[in-house]
């Protein structure tokens, strides 16, 4: 009960603050501020077309937020989300060319497949970070944020290279897929919204996985004391790659949904900036499963709102980028200011 | 290859190479002193936005520098409060302010982009810029290549020649047992993290004053930090191993735009990437030099062994400890 008092508080506060502080810096930059929130709310949520276009922004970010929740339940650093979900892309696609272009399997087969695909892509970039830190000790951040920069460069030289436009390469992108490749719109809505689906379902999948299962109480273990699971038999390593596994099929999944429910082809960084905004979303959720989708849903709507910025106020659309970083700085110091009992701490 | 054209060539390389040798010099001092700062990259461009707007607006770009430096110490105070006095994850706020950076640059620097401003052009030092190879590539220059170099002179130097920079190293490796010798742990640790702050800070305005003058979304050193991170481990936290890894990612990139000439299949982002694979290599072979096995083998095959020692360069404890407690 005091738990929950306080974990109010806290969040009363710092969501007070973060506003005190967003408002400033809108206004140093020479904006009106209350219009901006306004513009940003309404751009997010103030229409059936602006709700769709969040619950498009909302898959990826749920996606990357359970799998980032699996790999920090193993007390991972996964910062190398982005470059799995770029992975992932590149995977979907090659087998929608390779599959579905070419007429080897209908249509609906080759996008199924290619999501498989998608997730065996993620799973690929994320065990190489993993094996890279259980066997080759080197951590997790640096692999991870390296192999970020490695995907850019593959998803970019495909796109020039390879898989470039017949006759010209093009930074808008490879070649559109015919609409028989796409994952099929539901409802005769623009956008994908299995995609969101699906996102769900990896959600829930995680939450049981992590809070129902022996192998989320044996992540848990390896997440508090790695020396004491290992002499318990839990193999720590074998539990981490275990993760890294999971989180980076879940990243590439997201990665193949942005290509056959969303792009229809592989832009030059596809990944955008999703897998960085989870992580935000996830330190802002504490970790938490259950606060998690309020989190990435409010991410959502900051970032598809702050579109309209440019268009309204000739403001830079990074703003949402900059409300979402105050908001978790200004979480780290209300734990600080107003500490949890036992309960609260961090993840 | 005639000489000027080689000092043409090296030229480039150190002009390219002196943001990212302040840079990885800053992360060296703070790291040293065991303050992983991951803001680095967020601190480079913002402090790009914070020096070019400064020197647009006081039309004097050194006036801008000293903006950039600021600022980049500021973003450094952040990470150290939170991380050294409010008792967050030094490693979840760092990531948190660069990308908090990164976004608050270009929303700030809105006002800023494509406009045209002050740069710090170049500088000629009489008598020695008719030195052969030297004057032109060194003396004849951008004056962010002499800085860049003096500052390794003097990093060198207070690390590794001075008392307080034992100080540093002896608080970076130890903390608790410099505690215990009654050293001020935080105190020094902060004033590290303001330094190389500040000198992340000189890197971003560096890049907007000399190296790609002007602000714009992109600028064009987004990455930097993140490279200056990597070169940090490559130099194995020495300062002049690290300004020559500095020198050697500089001339990969260098070489990089003067190859797609010559090989156009090749495209730019290839030498753009090429850091984070040595990185991760680097990081690799380290520390597989200190497993179990490379140590039965250096035992066995005593010309492996002969190798250890010279080319063992670890981290400071503290960033271990920090590294090995996670998330």
């Amino acid at each position: 009960m005091t738990d929950r008092a306080a974990f109010l508080r806290r969040a009363g506060l710092s969501l007070a603050l973060a506003l005190g502080v967003t408002l400033a810096i809108v206004a140093a930059a020479g904006a009106p501020p209350i219009d901006t929130l306004a513009v940003m709310l309404s751009g997010g949520l103030g229409s059936g077309q602006a709700w769709l276009r969040t619950l498009s922004a909302l898959v990826p970010l749920l996606l990357c937020g359970a799998a980032l929740c699996v790999t920090f339940a193993a007390n991972l650093w996964n910062i190398g989300v982005e470059g799995q979900i770029t992975l992932g892309s590149v995977f979907c696609l090659w087998f929608l060319r390779d599959f579905g272009l070419s007429g080897g399997l209908p249509g609906e087969l080759a996008v199924a497949g290619s999501l498989i695909a998608a997730m065996v892509g993620g799973m690929a970039w994320a065990l190489l970070s993993g094996v890279l830190r259980t066997h080759g000790r080197v951590h997790e951040i640096f692999s991870g944020l390296g192999l970020n920069f490695v995907a850019m460069g593959v998803s970019l030289w495909l796109i020039l290279g390879p898989w470039k436009r017949p006759g010209m390469a093009s930074m808008s992108g490879t070649e559109p897929l015919p609409a028989a490749l796409w994952l099929p719109a539901l409802g005769g809505k623009p956008m994908s919204l299995w995609g969101l689906v699906l996102a769900v379902c990896a959600f829930v999948f995680v939450a049981w996985l992590l809070h129902r299962t022996f192998f989320g109480l044996t992540l848990s273990a390896v997440r508090q004391n790695a020396m004491a699971a290992e002499r318990l038999g839990l193999s720590p390593k074998r539990r981490m790659l275990a993760a890294m596994a999971i989180g980076g099929a879940l990243a590439g999944l997201s990665g193949g949904i942005l290509v056959a429910g969303l792009y229809h082809r592989l832009i030059p960084s596809i990944s955008g900036n999703y897998g960085y905004t989870a992580i935000m979303a996830v330190l802002l959720a504490s970790g938490s499963l259950r606060f998690l989708p309020l989190a990435c849903l409010f991410f959502a709507v900051l970032t598809v709102g702050s579109i309209q910025l440019p268009l309204s106020l000739s403001l830079d659309s990074s703003l949402a980028g900059v409300v979402q970083g105050v908001l978790v700085l200004t979480l780290f110091a209300a734990r600080r200011i107003l500490p949890a009992g036992l309960g609260g701490g961090r993840p | 290859m005639t000489l000027d054209y080689a000092a043409a060539l090296l030229g480039a390389v150190l002009f390219a190479a002196a943001p990212l040798i302040l840079a990885a010099l800053g992360e060296t001092v703070s790291e040293r002193a065991g303050v992983i700062n991951l803001s680095m990259d967020g601190t480079v461009l913002f402090a790009a936005m914070a020096a070019f707007a400064a020197a647009r607006a006081t039309g004097d770009p050194w006036l801008g520098l000293a903006a950039g430096a600021g600022s980049g110490a500021a973003i450094a105070a952040v990470l150290a409060v939170f991380g050294l006095f409010l008792g967050a994850s030094e490693l979840a706020v760092g990531f948190v302010l660069t990308l908090f950076c990164r976004e608050l640059a270009y929303f700030m620097g809105h006002a800023q982009a494509r406009q045209p401003g002050p740069d710090l052009g170049a500088l000629s030092i009489p008598g020695l810029s008719d030195l052969p190879l030297i004057g032109p590539a060194v003396f004849r220059q951008s004056p962010v290549v002499m800085l860049s170099l003096v500052a390794v002179a003097v990093v060198w130097f207070f690390l590794m020649r001075t008392r307080p920079g034992l100080v540093v190293r002896a608080v970076g490796e130890a903390p608790a047992a410099a505690a215990a010798r009654g050293l001020a742990v935080k105190k020094v640790q902060f004033g590290c993290a303001l330094i190389g702050g500040a000198l992340g800070g000189l890197a971003g305005g560096f890049y907007s004053l000399a190296v790609k003058p002007g602000w714009g979304h992109p600028q064009g050193c987004e990455g930097a930090g993140w490279i200056a991170l990597a070169i940090v481990i490559f130099g194995g936290w020495k300062p002049v191993r690290v300004a020559l890894g500095a020198l050697f990612f500089a001339a990969i990139q260098v070489s990089g735009i003067a190859l797609q000439d010559v090989l156009p299949g090749l495209s730019g982002t290839l030498f753009q990437i090429a850091p984070f694979p040595v990185m991760i290599l680097t990081l690799l072979v380290v520390n597989l030099r200190r497993s179990a096995a490379f140590r039965e083998a250096a035992r066995r095959v005593p010309l492996l062994g002969r190798f250890m020692p010279r080319t063992a360069g670890g981290a400071p404890g503290a960033i271990v400890g920090a590294l090995d407690k996670g998330f």
